[in-house]
């Protein structure tokens, strides 16, 4: 467990929890050294980007809470900032002939 | 629901403005990328908005995130309805939805300059 990063851990919850057909988790804490929230060791800000059917016919915030609750402990815990991209599959092909 | 004595505040701020940020620092200086970024989008639409500063009191900032079922900051309420945080704004400033959703309350939101 303490051999995990962070951006393992994130991924590893949202693949249990929404079993997604494209997930990209990138640490962005570097982006931020010094800023508020950031701290020694970094792993406090992420950018993740993931592509679910489970989010068909859902509004954005219902989406993007979806996440946030897969990720509960890891925000209480250490990560202060989280940038969060939810796509459908369709969504997502759409976006990638566009 | 309203046990905690601070929706109390809330519920007055976003009953009280069209158009209200909950955000870190102030719509004139935003002490925070994410919370900037909403100030950026509504500005360049022209609409006035109420900024409300979380880090003035701890109580709020956690109050909030209580309140809206949403544990980050900025978030952006439109006529007393929750719209979402930066990355929703965002998404929404880029498709135009954002400025058809202040059309659709009666809100002026042009783009300036
Ligand atoms: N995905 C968020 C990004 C905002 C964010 O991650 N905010 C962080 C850093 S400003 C936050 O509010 N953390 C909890 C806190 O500072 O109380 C959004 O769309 O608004």
């Amino acid at each position: 467990m303490s051999d995990e990063t962070m951006a393992a851990r994130i991924e590893r919850r949202l693949q249990d929890s929404l079993a997604p057909a494209r997930l990209k988790v990138v640490d962005d804490s570097h982006r931020h050294a010094g800023h508020s929230g950031w701290r020694e060791g970094g792993e406090t800000h992420f950018r993740v980007e993931i592509v679910a059917p489970a989010f068909e016919g859902l509004s954005r915030i219902a989406r993007q809470r979806m996440v946030y609750d897969a990720l509960r402990a890891e925000l209480e815990e250490r990560v202060h900032a989280l940038q969060v991209r939810t796509l459908t599959p369709a969504e997502d092909a759409a976006r990638r002939t566009s | 629901m309203t046990d905690n004595p601070v929706f109390e505040r809330i519920q007055q701020e976003i009953g009280g403005s069209d158009v209200v940020l909950f955000m870190k620092g102030t719509p004139v200086f935003p002490q925070c990328g994410f919370s900037a970024a909403v100030v950026q989008a509504l500005s360049h639409l022209g609409v006035k908005f109420k900024g409300v500063n979380v880090l003035e009191d701890p109580g709020l900032r956690e109050g909030i995130k209580q309140f809206s079922n949403w544990p980050t900051i900025p978030q952006l309420y439109v006529k007393g309805e929750f719209v979402g945080g930066c990355d929703i704004v965002r998404e929404m400033f880029q498709s135009g939805e954002l400025q058809e959703l202040l059309h659709s309350h009666g809100i002026d939101a042009q783009p300036v300059g």
